[in-house]
């Protein structure tokens, strides 16, 4: 039962994946990316985990891809975007390379090394009981153990949402800022311009 | 645990953590770029899951908690960045942000 439900969770966890990198409207990209979260969120059940997969549910799917569709909707960057054109040639060709490199490595390390890959003690800070519940075992281990990281996770909380108020917020209330001329007038200049002897 | 299943969920892991890392360094938009870093956190955060459910420790399920809270952190900052530059210039990509120089 436990295999039926990871190679069901795993197939739309793949096609969701998928999804989001070749889909060419960016809405299509966060719908599958909705699709993969909540495969996850049925692979944390399988797991074991239940609170985390419905703070997965609820944090991701409901708070971070809805602020994605925000802001996509806000900006109307809905439109689509041209796959076909390659700007920066073997682009995807060097990260495709890149990927299967990397793909190949840890694949390698997992089926070679099987059961030897987790190395060291078991349960150090905290064996997972068969009795208390998950919730309460892992708000015990937050609010003991790892309550100073907690604290700093609040810190950087704040620290965050002050960043992105002073980051969006229009600063027109000294001076406008006069509106930048756009970069298609300007011409599409490379980063480094060499100057070249005799040229106009 | 330790089963072949549970190499199974690392294997899993590693291919959406390998899609993710192509999609940042293949697309363009802002935005997508920033889906594909989800997709790579998430691919992170269930290793993570699956190493603490072999190690039966459930320090795996509350790093899970932290890597989220980061996660939010970023996506807040991205967004409100992609935000302050398409205010500048809408429709903006990735590549155009070396404009952002001197």
């Amino acid at each position: 039962m436990e295999t039926v439900v990871f190679i069901v969770s795993a197939l739309i966890v793949l096609a969701g994946g998928l999804g989001v990198v070749s889909s060419r409207n960016p809405v299509h990209a966060a719908l599958s990316l909705i699709a993969t979260l909540f495969g996850i969120a049925v692979l944390f059940l399988n797991l074991g985990a239940q609170l985390l997969a419905v703070v997965q549910v609820i944090v991701y799917t409901g708070a971070i891809v809805v602020l994605i569709l925000f802001v996509m909707m806000l900006l109307g960057v809905d439109r689509e975007e041209d796959l076909e054109t390659e700007p920066l040639v073997g682009q995807r060709f060097l990260a495709g390379l890149i990927g299967l490199l990397f793909l190949g490595a840890v694949l390698a390390i997992i089926i070679i090394g099987k059961d030897a890959i987790v190395t060291g003690a078991q349960s150090v800070t905290g064996a997972i009981s068969p009795t208390i519940s998950n919730i309460s075992q892992i708000g015990t281990a937050l609010f003991t153990t790892y309550v100073f990281a907690l604290e700093v996770t609040a810190g950087l909380l704040t620290i965050a949402v002050v960043g992105a108020v002073v980051l969006s917020r229009r600063p027109n209330d000294l001076a406008p800022i006069p509106e930048p001329e756009s970069m298609i007038d300007m011409g599409d200049e490379p980063l480094t311009v060499i100057p070249e002897e005799g040229a106009h | 645990m330790g089963s072949n299943l549970s190499l199974a969920y690392l294997m899993l892991s590693a291919i959406l953590f390998v899609i993710g890392g192509v999609g940042v360094l293949i697309r363009r938009n802002p935005l997508v770029m920033i889906m594909c870093v989800e997709l790579m956190l998430n691919a992170v955060n269930l290793s993570f899951v699956t190493f603490g459910k072999m190690l039966n420790d459930i320090s795996g399920q509350i790093i899970v908690f932290f890597v989220m809270v980061v996660a939010a952190a970023e996506v807040v900052i991205g967004l409100a960045l992609i935000v302050a530059m398409a205010r500048r210039r809408p429709g903006a990509t990735a590549d155009d942000l070396r404009t952002l120089r001197g």
